[in-house]
């Protein structure tokens, strides 16, 4: 290591000789982290663009709020404090991204805080969560505010770099007031009125939606970096997406009144979820059978909640529902380890007893 | 705790940590998670929650009592189901008792009045404490674990209520654009106030722990 700094100096041959084997050390949990928040980036940008200043208050707010409640409870827990290695900072930022545009700060900071102290220190901090904590914090403020969370706001407003949305700055604990301009989410649209988007409008984000999600492109892109850096496991966003091609395809096939395969790949949240939630590698599974089982129920939960569901969107409670069935699906696809027998199943032997 | 200079420490039996414990250091729903039922389900407003604490306070001292008088007369093969007898008594007299003071109330709480007979603290008390202890430390027992699964009951009520209405005791606070937190009064709040009660719980303990060793 000291040869490469000191390359340029005098002391060209200060090396550290070691004997083999040398060991890779591999990325290590901020590194991950703090890519996955550049992945994020571009997107985000995109939503600010989209949606202008409250958008960039929203990702400010939930990532601050996030940043804080970990840094505070890590102090107060007396463990080391992981404040430092970005996780706070990806799960804020998702959860921003996960909120509509106009969301009140007041109501997001609340989330950003539920999202950690909830979400993540009440089962032991990074590593012990059973569920992804963004989607945890977002799950709370849908059952919490109900309305709020379900009020969207049009893209490209006029002034929406010059002045915020008004519902944004409503007081702590107030009723935010009534919106000023709402626009319906693609899959709002199509359930409640049947009105399908065109896909290039849905591929490049120009739809209203939640803060992040509207840019699949873009998440599409952020993924690959990540998965090309192999900092993700491309294997949970590929069964996720390819089992809602599939099973939507079969049924747009059977009956042309359900939405295309392509409409339901790029609308939604779908693809933010399946590659920067799915993937959290605290909440999904570790084997290669339990990853594919993982995309598959997460895939096909998506497509019944949307579908058949009361509500429009269902990545979300399809990714905590796999967070849920983690630990069953690990346990249940451990490979054999090398050189032992399977054990049989002495199913012979209970005949003859009973 | 630091009952060393009371008088009661003369029995063994009895001291001030019989009427502490229960309290705190044995709270029947923050350290033992006992009786869960009543305390997810009908926590989701101060009288609600303290009518319950109430009733189940009641119901857990006379119980208490009677089961430590009659101790030595019940074999040990029947002695759930005559704890199960005592306890029912004691719970229709509660059940009548509410609906006699406030028939609001007792609507409120609904079937979670007569489902006081299986809270597992009263009965868990009956078999760990006063089927072995004589009549005034079950007495004593009684009211600490009492006033413990009362106190718990009421803080979960009391966050549950402040944020899902924006009342206390239906005392508005925060004036009229107050914005529910929905959730807070739906029985996933219950689950969510329960964790987030239990943390602060843990913690304040290990803290104790940490200065207690130093």
């Amino acid at each position: 290591m000291s040869m490469f700094e000191k390359q340029g100096g005098q002391k060209y041959l200060d090396m550290e000789l070691r004997t083999s084997p040398h060991y890779s050390r591999g990325v290590d949990v901020p590194q991950i982290m703090r890519n996955v928040v550049y992945a994020l980036l571009p997107a985000a940008a995109m939503s600010v663009y989209t949606f202008g200043l409250s958008a960039l208050a929203l990702f400010l707010v939930t990532t601050v709020s996030a940043v804080l409640t970990e840094f505070i409870l890590g102090r107060l827990s007396g463990h080391d404090n992981t404040v430092g290695d970005f996780s706070a900072v990806i799960t804020g930022l998702l959860l921003g991204m996960t909120l509509p545009p106009g969301f009140p700060l007041w109501m997001a900071a609340a989330g950003g805080a539920i999202s950690i102290a909830m979400g993540k220190f009440m089962f032991g901090g990074l590593g012990f969560n059973v569920f992804n904590p963004a989607l945890l914090g977002r799950a709370f403020l849908q059952a919490a505010f109900p309305v709020a969370i379900t009020t969207w706001d049009a893209p490209f407003a006029p002034g929406r770099f010059i002045e915020m949305i008004n519902t944004s700055l409503a007081l702590p604990f107030m009723t935010p007031p009534p919106h000023a301009a709402t626009g319906a989410t693609p899959l709002a649209a199509l359930k409640f009125d049947g009105q399908v988007t065109p896909s290039l409008e849905l591929l490049l984000g120009t739809v209203s939606g939640s803060a992040g999600e509207t840019s699949a492109l873009l998440l599409a892109l952020g993924g690959l970096y990540l998965a090309a850096r192999k900092m993700l496991d491309w294997r949970i966003p590929a069964a996720m997406l390819g089992t809602v091609v599939v099973l939507s395809g079969i049924l747009h096939t059977v009956n042309p009144q359900y939405p295309s395969p392509v409409f339901m790949l790029f609308s939604g949240g779908l693809m933010l979820g399946a590659v920067f939630m799915a993937t959290d590698m605290v909440t999904s599974p570790v084997t290669g059978r339990g990853v594919l089982m993982f995309g598959l129920l997460t895939g096909v939960l998506t497509v019944v909640i949307r579908i058949w569901g009361g509500l429009p969107e269902g990545v979300m409670y399809a990714i905590i529902l796999g967070n849920a069935a983690t630990p069953l699906i690990n346990s249940h696809t451990q490979p054999r380890k090398y050189g032992t027998v399977k054990p049989v199943k002495q199913k012979k032997q209970q005949q003859g007893g009973a | 705790m630091s009952g060393n200079n009371n008088p009661a420490t003369a029995q063994p039996t009895l001291s001030l940590d019989t009427f502490l414990d229960g309290i705190w250091k044995e709270n029947p729903v923050f350290i033992h998670l006992l009786g869960m039922c009543p305390v997810l389900a009908v926590s989701n407003s101060v009288i609600n929650a303290l009518s319950m604490g109430m009733a189940t306070m009641f119901v857990l001292i006379m119980s208490n009592m009677v089961v430590s008088l009659v101790r030595h007369w019940v074999p040990g093969q029947i002695r759930i189901a005559t704890f199960i007898v005592i306890i029912a008594t004691f719970v229709t007299v509660a059940e009548y008792a509410m609906q006699a003071i406030s028939l609001e109330v007792y609507q409120a709480l609904g079937a979670y009045v007569p489902l006081i007979v299986v809270n597992c603290t009263i009965l868990g008390r009956a078999e760990s404490f006063a089927s072995k202890n004589p009549l005034l430390p079950s007495l004593v027992d009684g009211v600490g674990v009492g006033i413990g699964f009362t106190f718990a009951i009421f803080m979960m009520g009391a966050v549950r209520e402040v944020l899902g209405a924006g009342t206390f005791l239906e005392i508005p606070l925060f004036g009229p654009n107050f914005e529910p937190w929905v959730v807070m009064v739906l029985p996933g709040g219950g689950f969510f106030v329960l964790g987030a009660l239990l943390l602060v719980v843990v913690w304040i303990n290990e803290r104790f722990k940490k200065e207690n060793a130093v």
